[in-house]
């Protein structure tokens, strides 16, 4: 299994990497860790025809906690990698339910090159990134040679290995709102064959006054975050039931649908009794 | 930088195991079969070539990373290291090497070698490691032979003598 002929192009800057997407769109694949990329391209699953290299582009790496929309949030830029994240030691606190997804995505030795914006562009539907960023409505920030946009992440998503990233555009960055630990708290459960592997079943969970966020990875073809009240016993169990169905699962040979249905319904409430917990 | 085009052997410059290194390699060439077949280090273990099984891994720019998942193009400037860098030239093996051979922690050895590496990483890098960080890092890497269990018992005899060691200078 080897890699495709393709051009490679170390870009330098932000503006380098774009105006390259601009000439090249589809035919172009942004090389950030290369931890799915580069696993696809030694499997043929794609033939770009240029690799643009945004890893030593000027600021690219960057992490800063930062404010966003009025919002303090955790920025990270799009060759920032999973373990620059992990290790920030304040990561726990302020934005606990990356910290817990980022534990299950991957292993070290694929955390040190991966990037958190390579997740999200990747789309993978059992990665951890992309549910974290929908159960905590990150922005994603992307830029293309006509401009820039911001979208929530729950809009990014649009289906498997799907988002609505235009051919010519680049995920700069990405702002992970903080969390208030007085009023908020968060859980993050995960069903694989080994830790680190891709999920099964994972969920997310967000719980402030009033309101569960619940999402779901693993089994849908993107992470699906629902809202509700803060629903007790059997209405709970209602809930999650429906919305196990909801998600259209399939088998694989990983796990049949109907074990998929059942995590959703153990873990989720799992989660949701972790969370809540961590708050009384 | 300029753009560079495929099916063209391009200059690498690097930093392995301690020494200058140079080579050539199409964009296309993984770091794996460039250090195997271009600079001759066969230690780097070829297994699944996308990712999983860990085999090929090695250490750039002082921490593990798959060699399957990157391109030789991609570590101009590096320092790589690979276990035919972890023994002094004074001892034939380190203490990490020592401590598996005398935990079995091997069998056919087709793994070993990365997960050397992955290893001396988290002694190097946490010293107070504990038995379950072990085996998080380990999770990282596929044996097929030895069950796991000698494996983290000679890295935590690596991590407790070093500990010991450390104890005895500050007292």
């Amino acid at each position: 299994m080897k890699p495709p002929a393709f051009d490679y192009l170390p870009c330098e800057d932000v503006m380098q990497a774009l105006e390259a997407l601009h000439q090249h769109g589809d035919d172009a694949r942004i090389l950030a860790g290369g931890q799915s990329l580069v696993a696809m391209l030694n499997m043929r699953l794609l033939e770009p025809a240029i690799l643009l290299d945004i890893t030593r582009a000027a600021g690219m790496r960057n992490i800063e906690w930062s404010v966003s929309g009025g919002k303090p949030s955790l920025n990270i830029r799009a060759a920032a990698t999973q373990s620059q994240v992990l290790e920030l030691a304040a990561l726990k606190d302020k934005v606990p339910l990356l910290h817990s997804a980022l534990r299950h995505t991957g292993h070290v030795q694929t955390r040190n090159r991966g990037t958190v914006c390579g997740s999200l562009a990747h789309a993978d539907p059992s990665a951890e990134l992309p549910l974290a960023a929908c159960v905590l409505n990150a922005q994603i920030h992307l830029q293309s040679n006509r401009g820039k946009r911001s979208m929530a992440a729950r809009d990014f998503f649009t289906g498997l290995l799907q988002t609505a990233l235009e051919a010519d555009e680049l995920i700069v960055g990405v702002d992970f709102p903080l969390c208030d630990p007085a009023t908020e708290s968060f859980s993050f459960h995960e069903t694989a064959m080994r830790h680190g592997d891709f999920a099964i079943v994972s969920i997310g969970v967000h719980v402030q006054p009033g309101k569960i966020t619940i999402g779901v990875g693993g089994g849908p073809a993107k992470p699906e975050v629902r809202d509700w009240p803060m629903l007790e016993g059997s209405a709970l169990d209602d809930g999650l039931n429906t919305l196990a169905w909801e998600l259209e699962m399939q088998d694989d040979v990983h796990a049949s649908a109907r074990y998929r249905r059942h995590l959703v319904r153990e873990q989720g409430r799992a989660a949701i009794e972790e969370a809540r917990q961590c708050l009384r | 930088m300029p753009e560079m085009k495929r099916n063209v052997r391009h200059d690498i410059s690097f930093t392995l195991n301690g020494e200058k290194r140079t080579g050539h390699a199409e964009p296309r060439m993984l770091l794996c079969d460039f250090l195997r077949h271009e600079t001759g280090v066969t230690g780097v273990h070829v297994g699944c070539e996308h990712g999983v099984c860990g085999a090929c891994t090695v250490q750039i720019d002082g921490v593990a990373a798959r060699s399957c998942l990157a391109f030789a193009i991609q570590i101009d400037g590096a320092d790589i290291r690979t276990v035919e860098g972890l023994a002094g030239r004074e001892a034939p093996m380190s203490a990490l090497q020592q401590a598996m051979k005398r935990h079995h922690a091997l069998q056919c050895g087709f793994c070993t070698a990365g997960i050397l590496m992955s290893m001396e990483c988290l002694i190097v890098a946490n010293p107070l490691a504990d038995r379950a960080q072990v085996v998080d890092v380990l999770s990282g890497h596929l044996c097929r032979c030895t069950g796991y269990a000698n494996i983290v018992d000679a890295v935590m005899a690596v991590l407790e003598a070093g500990r010991k060691m450390a104890g005895q200078i500050n007292a």
